[in-house]
């Protein structure tokens, strides 16, 4: 009894996102971008100068080829070049950074003919899967950061039963497969009989930098550069680890019930 | 600063024999690291702990020499240093009772990943053929679980050996997440090697990046400004918070606590979303840098003061209504019994030797950091050894935690300094450091050679108290897994590398 009303002591103290925006997941630092009106200044910058910005990132996620872009999923928010190039280099403090393509984590994104196919092909396969989601994870060699952040998602505060989101021990059960981690060797059979064991429909989600390049680890003689070559991916989520809301909104864009990041619609 | 490290060099067939002397003596057995070297020697070096100082003894493996006696028959917690050292380096421990692959399971031929020789193999695959599948005995039927588990979880493989309700022997097997970091540091400079530290153990970022900085400052004569050392104890000890926290919630999860989960879980939230206030990151990623820390905090020492404050009174408050409610407790008590002499012989360490009876506590032992002034005395000891005693640990640690946070948020306030950080000359030779993390001992070895990282060798706490993890489950049956896991509270990312 005495439980009964310690759980009623705080009130709601649930999100309210999709549905309202959030406060705290809007102030926090989910992902990195290109200043706008960098690109020229940084291009026209002699050789060596190109070559020092690349060198800013530990993970070589900027790429200063024709245009200076910053590639999401190879970045673990380290903040150096934003610290060196603030002229350049910001981050994005809303969480929405899932995408539905590799290519489309590349910032400043450029028009891509295929996403409109990946979308439309994604948004058929999942017409079914609506009110009941049954999420399986699996930890394909994380830091264990990024297992923190998939388990609170049923904490109060982010609540996905709220939404008819689930977690299940079960790959029979299973319509949507969660995975973190760089890929390593050991569990690369682990995660493609998981794979194959649920039942279809189902979408893949990338979580985390590690998950979608290997970020800092790969490579080794042991890891992989993300789980992408093991099994086919539907949404990336990038992060370091990913924060809750970029990893409940991955997996409502998964869901094809929000849009992925960038997309105009 | 530093703590004393002092080091004796021994024959490779003398090895043993002193570690064992050591360990008599009233030395506590607290690792073995290996390191290749491009001309085809290997250094051994066995670490032995006193309340005073870490001693290391140390041997050199000549070039082609591939074995020498081993520890594990005298000092039995050198197990799997052991097995550890024979996946990567393919030295073998001549008379190891168990020499069974623990985290890197390769075919006879394959090339050793052997880290600190600067070539190496790129691409090994693990393979279970290498792996025993011997059985205990008549009647007996091995369970396996995992590594995909039941929930969200790492991925580790428990393999049950049972004759039906009872677990009278668990093998651990860690290797499906190795990840090969052992080599990846050699591949980094001083400051990215920071960020490749804070993901050994992702859920003790802090811990390890300090361990980490500790060593390269030791190498460099550098001691870090006060101010950044404060810094570092805020965030290390909010990190001891949300593991314990963690370990609680999985606790009650698993005592099917719907509300006690509820409220811990939403402390826990609380506590990652004042750490991503103070520094940017809800992981504290990013603020121990060599030297001394980013930056100051991003609250001010007296905004952060009342939160702390808010948070430890919601904590203590649940946790001591969850210590009095019967049906949680009843799961708890006797649970996963580590009897005193086994925690001691092995040297437990953080909750589960403090649950055990021991006190080893880097904090107080070989005090480093802002612990050095700021005075911390050793908590309430439990002796009981079960999930419970450890249980409770934990949540004296945690108020014990807050009200070190409280104190080094009262020194910054009055602090005028405003250096948060000093140069570091590139490092150059071997040091150690260790620092208390949330799960116990960690300990780095660090090699370097004008700048470039030759070796470096995180030791965690998981990797050492998972060991005994096996020898907890005397008399417990199935439904009791579940909070024998829980009350260790291990990454296995820390223990697979």
């Amino acid at each position: 009894m005495a439980w009964v009303l310690r759980g009623l002591r705080d009130g709601v103290v649930t999100s309210r996102y999709p549905r309202r925006p959030d406060g705290y997941g809007d102030g926090y630092r989910a992902a990195l971008s290109v200043v706008e009106g960098a690109d020229a200044a940084a291009v026209d910058g002699h050789l060596g100068e190109k070559a020092a910005l690349a060198s800013l990132c530990p993970t070589g996620a900027i790429e200063v080829g024709g245009r200076l872009s910053v590639d999401r999923g190879r970045c673990i928010l380290c903040g150096r070049c934003v610290e060196a190039r603030p002229d350049l280099f910001a981050f994005d403090p809303a969480p929405e950074v899932a995408t539905l393509t590799r290519r489309a984590l590349l910032v400043p994104r450029e028009h891509d003919d295929a996403l409109e196919l990946v979308r439309s092909e994604l948004a058929q396969r999942v017409r079914v899967l609506r009110r009941s989601i049954h999420i399986r994870h699996v930890d394909a060699g994380s830091d264990g950061s990024e297992e923190w952040e998939v388990a609170a998602l049923t904490n109060p505060v982010y609540d996905v039963q709220r939404l008819g989101i689930f977690f299940t021990a079960s790959p029979r059960h299973a319509d949507v497969l969660l995975v973190t981690g760089v890929g390593t060797a050991g569990m690369a059979e682990p995660l493609r009989r998981t794979f194959e064991a649920m039942p279809e429909p189902k979408v893949v989600l990338a979580a985390g930098t590690d998950a979608t390049s290997g970020g800092l680890v790969y490579p080794t003689y042991a890891s992989g550069a993300g789980i992408g070559s093991i099994v086919p991916v539907d949404v990336w989520v990038p992060g370091s680890p990913p924060s809750p809301f970029s990893l409940l909104h991955g997996i409502l864009v998964g869901l094809g019930l929000l849009s992925e990041a960038g997309s105009e619609t | 600063m530093s703590p004393a490290f002092v080091s004796a060099h021994v024959e490779p067939s003398r090895l043993a024999r002193s570690v064992a002397t050591a360990v008599g003596d009233g030395g506590r057995f607290a690792g073995l690291v290996a390191t290749a070297h491009d001309d085809g020697s290997t250094d051994l070096r066995a670490l032995v702990a006193t309340p005073s100082e870490l001693a290391t003894i140390e041997t050199v493996l000549e070039p082609g020499v591939r074995g020498y006696p081993a520890l594990t028959p005298l000092v039995a917690s050198a197990g799997w240093y052991e097995r550890e050292i024979h996946d990567l380096f393919g030295i073998e421990p001549i008379g190891h009772p168990r020499l069974d692959p623990l985290i890197l399971p390769l075919n006879a031929d394959d090339q050793r990943p052997r880290p600190g020789n600067r070539e190496g193999p790129t691409h090994l695959e693990p393979d279970a053929a290498a792996l025993s599948s011997h059985l205990g005995g008549e009647g007996v039927f091995t369970i396996p679980y995992g590594p995909v588990r039941s929930g969200v979880f790492e991925s580790v493989e428990y393999l049950v050996e049972t004759s039906g309700e009872e677990i009278p022997h668990l093998r651990t097997r860690v290797y499906h997440k190795h990840r090969g970091l052992d080599r990846r540091f050699g591949d980094f400079q001083v400051a990215d090697a920071v960020l490749l530290a804070e993901r050994v153990e992702g859920t003790a970022s802090v811990a390890h990046a300090t361990a980490f900085c500790q060593a390269i400052e030791a190498l460099g004569g550098v001691d870090p400004p006060r101010n950044a050392l404060l810094v570092r104890l805020v965030h290390a000890e909010l990190e001891r918070v949300a593991v314990h926290l963690d370990s609680i919630i999985r606790h009650t999860e698993g005592a099917g606590q719907a509300v006690a989960y509820a409220r811990m879980s939403l402390h826990k939230e609380g506590v990652l979303r004042l750490r991503a206030r103070l520094c940017g990151h809800r992981f504290g990623r990013g603020v121990v840098v060599p030297g001394g820390v980013a930056g100051p905090l991003a609250l001010s020492p007296a905004e952060a003061t009342v939160e702390v404050t808010r948070i430890d009174r919601a904590i203590a408050e649940d946790g001591h209504a969850l210590m009095a409610t019967p049906s949680f407790l009843d799961r708890l008590r006797g649970t996963g019994i580590l009897p005193r002499q086994l925690a001691f012989e092995h040297g437990a360490l953080g909750p589960v030797g403090r649950g055990s009876g021991l006190a080893a506590d880097v904090r107080i032992e070989r005090s480093y950091g802002a612990y050095q002034f700021l005075g911390l005395e050793a908590a309430a000891g439990f002796a009981e050894g079960d999930a419970l005693a450890r249980q409770r640990v934990r949540i004296e640690e945690i108020s014990q935690a807050l009200h070190l946070v409280r104190q080094a948020l009262e020194e910054l306030r009055r602090s005028g300094s405003a250096t948060w950080s000093h140069n570091v000359p590139p490092p150059d030779g071997a040091a150690w450091s260790s620092v208390e993390a949330p799960q116990g001992e960690l300990v780095y070895l660090v090699e370097a050679e004008s700048g470039r990282l030759v070796r470096v060798k995180p030791r965690s706490a998981s990797f050492h108290n998972l060991a005994l993890f096996a020898q907890a489950f005397r008399g417990d049956i199935f439904t009791d897994f579940v909070f024998i896991e829980a009350s260790f509270g291990l990454s296995i990312a820390g223990v697979a590398g």
